[in-house]
């Protein structure tokens, strides 16, 4: 293995006599794998005990019923995938599969149209433009429990300054975060308030690297604007969307700070995620539930994983073309 | 010649003119950036907001009558939270560089073997959600008397720049020129002073980069704090919101104001530092 990669990697200057060359060849790849090794070392060693060993834990807190008391003896007793079908069939599953599925895509359906709405309309040029799209990457910043509880104050049902321009034309008090038919829609309107500026960034790049010829032969062509738009941009820009869009499940699935700082997935379970349930079961009661909540954190993983793999797929095969 | 016109044609085809600007956009642009940043705004206005006017209705638009009861709440009550957090992301940030900038010299200059298995494992690191890490640190801590420390926080913070460092490294480092590492080797330079006199300073911009994140990301944590770290001594500014909506939901002026206060830190590194990510990326190494 060594020898076959010895070349390329040793890079031997030519003109180096042949005896010396092969000497160093042996030599110096071990040196340097080593080296390798070494510079990767604390990567490896941090990934074995931060990353492996939690999830494994994890793993382990999911096949055994842990309650508080069994956590501190560490004399849980195994029950297999037991915990599993408490979550499968346990009420609360049909009710976050659906608020998992509606808040992804309803979010990311409006991250990215508005993201790339607004990525055509910055790529156009024009005075401020830099300004103002710098000034849109603000949301993006700020800490999730900053503007989380700025929108909870904002949709306030009393005070906020939603329902007040609502009343002003003449609409009826909406609780929007206490209610059950809108605490969902409330999370969901924050959610795509913060994703706007990741899906701007993003698609704006991606239409930097469209070339200005194709547009000019279009619009030589007599196409205008929106037909521009879907025959050239939308077409030329569907990699990276796909590479967005995917990005963003994988990001909105695990969502846990906005939901809970705004209606702890309440009323009931009206707001209630696969993220924030498992999070509600370990942490968000007086009664931790650890094992329960480590069997949905574990199927959250599965389903993540199954978009990460399209991820890299998509990666892969654009990387080739 | 058509190179030379590609690039201002886009303007010319909006606007008609490479001249005249069409004033128009620009107006839009700001009614948008304006909606956009209404949230915040209002998260000011309201930090500014006597609490006897939180409740008035309509709200007030405009805090003409500014008061910073919030604020003096915030600096009374949150510095020692404020300085966790600013310790918490100085950690997270020094413990990310110490061991992405390495492993991106392996990954990306050393053929380290097995790389692209270690850049698949990290790429899925990324996915697994925050909420699973943090129950698997809580079992781990639980067992090691980690649970609400300082440094215990700051590992579970840099499980989310980690990977992200590594891979923006590796991208970086392996556009290094390789002139530049042989020349180092002809001088009898061995690895580790190539990573520290060659690599390392000309990696700066991502270093920059992935400090930057480092921070922001500990800086905004909220999940792992709320788990491992919710009976600390020591809490970072994120927990000291939630516990105050949890204990004073009439305060909001001073909910809000501590708010404000917890994004001036990512705002100025974000106005600060983007000329250094933007800064070009390996200029100036070597010159063709």
């Amino acid at each position: 293995m060594t020898a076959i990669e010895a070349p390329a990697t040793a890079g031997a200057p030519p003109g180096v006599g042949r005896a010396p060359a092969a000497r160093r060849r042996r030599r110096g790849p071990a040196a340097s794998q080593w080296a390798a090794v070494g510079f990767a070392a604390p990567l490896l060693v941090y990934l074995i005990l931060f990353y492996a060993y939690p999830l494994a834990r994890n793993i382990d807190l999911s096949v055994h019923d842990y309650t508080i008391r069994a956590f501190v003896q560490g004399n849980a007793e195994f029950v297999g995938f037991e915990k599993y079908v408490e979550v499968f069939t346990s009420s609360t599953f049909p009710t976050a599969l659906w608020n998992t599925a509606v808040f992804t895509v309803v979010s990311i359906v409006f991250q990215y149209a508005i993201g790339l709405a607004l990525a055509v309309f910055f790529r156009s040029g024009f005075q401020l433009s830099g300004v103002l799209r710098a000034m849109f990457l603000v949301p993006w910043l700020l800490p999730l429990i900053v503007s989380a509880s700025t929108w909870a104050w904002m949709l306030n049902s009393d005070n906020g300054i939603v329902n007040s321009v609502l009343a002003a034309f003449g609409a009826e008090q909406i609780n929007w975060l206490t209610s059950p038919d809108t605490a969902l829609v409330s999370v969901i309107i924050a959610n795509i308030w913060l994703g706007i500026p990741f899906n701007l960034v993003i698609l704006y790049s991606g239409l930097q690297n469209i070339p200005g010829e194709v547009y000019e032969a279009a619009s030589l062509d007599g196409a205008g604007p929106w037909k521009q738009f879907w025959s050239i941009t939308f077409p030329l820009l569907r990699p990276v969307s796909a590479i967005t869009i995917l990005l963003g499940l994988i990001y909105t699935l695990k969502v846990v700070d906005v939901i809970w700082i705004m209606t702890t997935g309440g009323p009931g379970d009206a707001s209630t995620t696969f993220a924030i349930w498992s999070y509600r079961e370990a942490f968000g009661t007086g009664q931790p539930d650890f094992s329960p909540a480590a069997a949905v954190g574990n199927l959250l993983i599965l389903i993540a994983l199954v978009f990460g793999f399209l991820h890299l797929q998509l990666q892969r095969r654009q990387e080739d073309s | 010649m058509t190179s030379l016109t590609t690039s201002p044609r886009p303007m010319r085809r909006a606007g008609g003119g490479l001249q005249r600007k069409p004033w128009w956009k620009t107006a839009l642009g700001v009614v948008f950036t304006v909606l956009m940043l209404f949230p915040v705004y209002w998260m000011v206005n309201v930090s500014l907001t006597r609490t006897s006017d939180l409740r008035a209705d309509p709200p007030h638009w405009f805090p003409w009558d500014p008061t910073f009861e919030g604020y003096t709440a915030v600096f009374g009550q949150q510095l020692p939270a404020l300085g966790t957090s600013l310790l918490v992301g100085l950690g997270c940030v020094v413990l990310t560089v110490a061991i992405a900038a390495p492993a991106g010299y392996a990954l990306a200059l050393l053929n380290l073997r097995g790389g692209r298995t270690l850049n698949f494992l990290l790429l899925v690191a990324q996915m697994i959600p925050a909420v699973v890490m943090a129950m698997g640190f809580y079992a781990v801590y639980n067992s090691l008397g980690l649970l609400n420390t300082v440094g215990g926080l700051i590992v579970a913070d840099s499980t989310v720049a980690v990977p992200f460092g590594v891979l923006l490294y590796t991208a970086f480092m392996s556009g290094i020129p390789r002139e530049l590492l042989q020349a180092a080797r002809v001088d009898g330079a061995g690895p580790w002073r190539t990573f520290r006199s060659i690599v390392l300073p000309v990696s700066r911009n991502s270093t920059l980069t992935v400090a930057l994140f480092a921070f922001l990301w500990a800086w905004s944590d909220f999940i792992f704090a709320s788990t491992l770290n919710r009976n600390g001594e020591l809490i970072p500014i994120t927990l000291g919101i939630y516990n105050y909506i949890g204990n004073n939901t009439t305060q909001w002026n001073a909910i809000m104001a501590t708010a404000v206060v917890a994004s001036v830190p990512a705002t100025i590194l974000l106005v600060v530092a983007q000329r250094y990510v933007a800064a070009g990326v390996t200029a100036g190494a070597v010159k063709d």
